[in-house]
């Protein structure tokens, strides 16, 4: 996995409470593997109309915003399913920070497991990074000092230590875990004779 | 002294594998459910050139993308190939799996319960955010991402924060005609989509020890949607006696030594929660959903609510979106919403007891709208025609299909049309859920069925007067 210390890029802002992963990635697109890329998906329905035509007015369509790297939301992004197609048409598209002011846990805990940032700030700053990146159209993410600056604000943010270690170092989790391969088959072996009815049989 | 535990604490004490010093906790897993979304999981073991480390403890069940049509015919090969893969990822690592074929097919989380694999006192999880579902038996359940399947299929466990804990009681006992649906919408108006975030939720109070495992089912289904990582109700002898006797359940002394542990896992009285919510089960009303969120949810006898009433201009710009892909006007009676279609099913509302509730209501009746009924299982689907329901649904005009996700997400082909409005027991109102440009309203399979009969959102209680 990519590391992620410092990302300046172009910014757009998504104006929105509550942006579901059917939203991020219709579910209709589920069957695509990773291997061949969901980056054209992400806001399928919101950038295409019925019809396939591109809506202008969908921030992702502005031309000014072609490349974005960082994507400011509002409250409670990612809410919803737990597909993790939804990170990964994010990332696809080039997206490797989102933020907002809550995120879905499992969206959440997808994010990190691909490198791309949950960043939280608080609602006052959230609208002020929002103005200033619909001005600007840019903004630079700092994991190491949880920092977001966009325009002439910079704003903190909170990210769960463990995460952003791993974000920063870019681990894999199996990697972490195969250290602990002894300590899982002393567990495994110590519950088969505790939670003997726990194994099911037909 | 020990400090007091909570239902969730000891489980979650039971399988903590070890705590890290990051503050991340390794979890065993007891049942590990796979189905035909879970392809991005296997696809990173056999990327890694590895195995499956307990296939005993894998299963795997053909839910998402099977046909509900009578004879199972796949009208894109695109969807078989979703089931075949399926088929070849658990062959290839000794799962088993419940096939399109097997008589034990159906929904995840009415399978799991249903054959006994779903028991008190686990860590269950699967690919799928409403796997909060399992927890109406006192499991943890949680649902997971495509890398945490990859990681469960490797070790047979996976990394946690320990979530807080968040107490919703419901005390008191639901008038005629309401249940567990309406429940749990109510919980999810009050304190919405991200209002248990980061906990994991118990449901309490006299009103929940009454409900039938079967509406537990449904109320910790919905755990999810109010942001929970999961919703469980302490074991006792409705679960109990549910549990016994289902083919995969411990059996004989197994059975016995398991209730004693189980007895011992309810909160104990003065444990403490993170957050407390409490609701009166005697002042909720038979409820709908209106917008594109299940916390847009509101009692039948209300009127869509008014952007411009709202404060928050952000709130109100939402709110006016939500109408606007809705088709509906501010102000306008819940009442005189017209529907389209109705439908019938999904890991929410499918089960025995939500086929009879909808039946109660369309017995001699006819429906003034098209719809669809899923069986939540195979198994549920030929209980149901044992006692006639089909014949109930099918006189009433609407369609009898196999069991499947269907309806509820769209991707086996069940979609509504764009613009079409459908009076749905499903779980999601998201804009585009069942199917591009599709409206639903979210509510019971009793008022499902008064919708259908009256063609529009309606009161199911004055419809039950005189039925059982």
């Amino acid at each position: 996995m990519q590391p992620f210390r410092q990302l300046n890029g172009v910014a757009v802002a998504l104006r929105r409470d509550n942006v579901d992963t059917d939203q991020v990635i219709p579910a209709r697109f589920l069957k695509i593997s990773r291997a061949e890329g969901l980056g054209d998906k992400l806001f399928h329905d919101l950038r295409f109309d019925g019809n396939g035509k591109v809506r202008p007015d969908f921030p992702l369509n502005d031309p000014a915003r072609q490349g974005a790297s960082i994507l400011i939301g509002r409250k409670n992004f990612g809410v919803g399913s737990s597909r993790e197609a939804a990170v990964y048409a994010l990332v696809d598209h080039g997206i490797r920070c989102v933020v907002a002011t809550s995120f879905g846990d499992i969206f959440a805990g997808n994010a990190v497991n691909n490198g791309l940032v949950a960043a939280i700030v608080s609602e006052e700053d959230i609208e002020k990074l929002l103005s200033a990146v619909e001005q600007t159209g840019r903004a630079e993410a700092d994991l190491e000092a949880q920092t977001i600056k966009a325009g002439n604000y910079v704003v903190p943010f909170t990210i769960d230590p463990a995460r952003k270690t791993r974000l920063l170092n870019g681990w894999d989790e199996l990697d972490l875990t195969a250290r602990h391969k002894d300590r899982i088959a002393a567990f495994a072996a110590q519950d088969r004779t505790a939670r003997p009815w726990a194994v099911p049989r037909a | 002294m020990t400090q007091p535990l909570t239902l969730f604490d000891k489980i979650w004490a039971q399988h903590e594998i070890l705590k890290a010093d990051n503050g991340l906790s390794l979890l065993w897993v007891d049942r590990h459910y796979v189905h035909e979304g879970s392809f991005q999981g296997f696809d990173k073991v056999d990327a890694r050139g590895e195995r499956v480390a307990r296939p005993d403890l894998t299963f795997g069940i053909a839910d998402h993308y099977v046909p509900t049509a009578r004879n199972r015919v796949f009208n894109d090969p695109s969807l078989k190939h979703m089931v075949d893969q399926l088929v070849v990822n658990t062959g290839k690592h000794g799962v088993m799996l419940m096939g399109l074929d097997d008589p034990r097919q159906g929904i995840v989380h009415v399978v799991g319960p249903e054959q006994g694999l779903t028991i008190p006192g686990l860590i269950i999880v699967c690919g799928d955010s409403h796997t909060a579902t399992h927890g109406a038996l006192g499991s943890i359940a949680i649902g997971i991402g495509a890398s945490e399947v990859s990681h469960v299929l490797l070790t047979q466990t996976f990394w946690q924060k320990k979530p807080k804990r968040l107490r919703v009681t419901v005390d008191g006992q639901c008038g005629p005609g309401i249940g567990a649906k309406d429940i749990a919408l109510s919980i999810i108006a009050k304190i919405g989509t991200n209002g248990a975030q980061g906990h994991a939720v118990e449901y309490a109070g006299a009103a929940i020890r009454a409900l039938t495992m079967e509406g537990r089912l449904t109320l910790c289904n919905l755990a999810i949607e109010s942001g929970a990582r999961t919703g469980m109700v302490a074991p006792d002898e409705t679960t109990f006696a549910y549990v016994k006797g289902r083919p995969f359940a411990p059996k004989g002394d197994d059975f016995d030594r398991a209730v004693e542990v189980w007895r011992a896992l309810p909160s104990e009285a003065d444990a403490a929660f993170d957050a407390e919510v409490s609701l009166d089960a005697s002042a909720i009303a038979p409820v709908v959903t209106w917008g594109t969120s299940p916390e847009d949810t509101l009692p039948i006898d209300a009127a869509v609510p008014d952007p411009a009433q709202v404060a928050d201009p952000a709130r109100a710009q939402q709110m006016q979106g939500a109408l606007d892909y809705m088709g509906l006007k501010p102000s306008q009676k819940l009442t005189d919403i017209r529907v389209d279609r109705v439908f019938i099913g999904s890991c929410t509302n499918a089960r025995i007891e939500d086929l009879r509730a909808a039946a109660a209501v369309l017995a001699g009746r006819k429906a003034k709208v098209p719809g669809l009924v899923s069986a939540g299982s195979t198994q549920v689907k030929h209980q149901a025609e044992q006692e006639g329901l089909d014949k109930i649904f099918t006189a009433a005009g609407l369609t009898w299909g196999e069991s499947g996700c269907s309806m509820c997400i769209g991707i086996n082909g069940d979609v509504v049309a764009p613009g079409e409005r459908c009076a749905s027991t499903t779980n999601r109102n998201f804009r585009g859920r069942q199917g591009p440009g599709a409206r639903t309203h979210l509510m019971s399979p009793a008022m499902v069925a008064a919708a259908a009969v009256t063609g529009h959102l309606a009161d199911v209680r004055p419809m039950l007067s005189g039925r059982a």
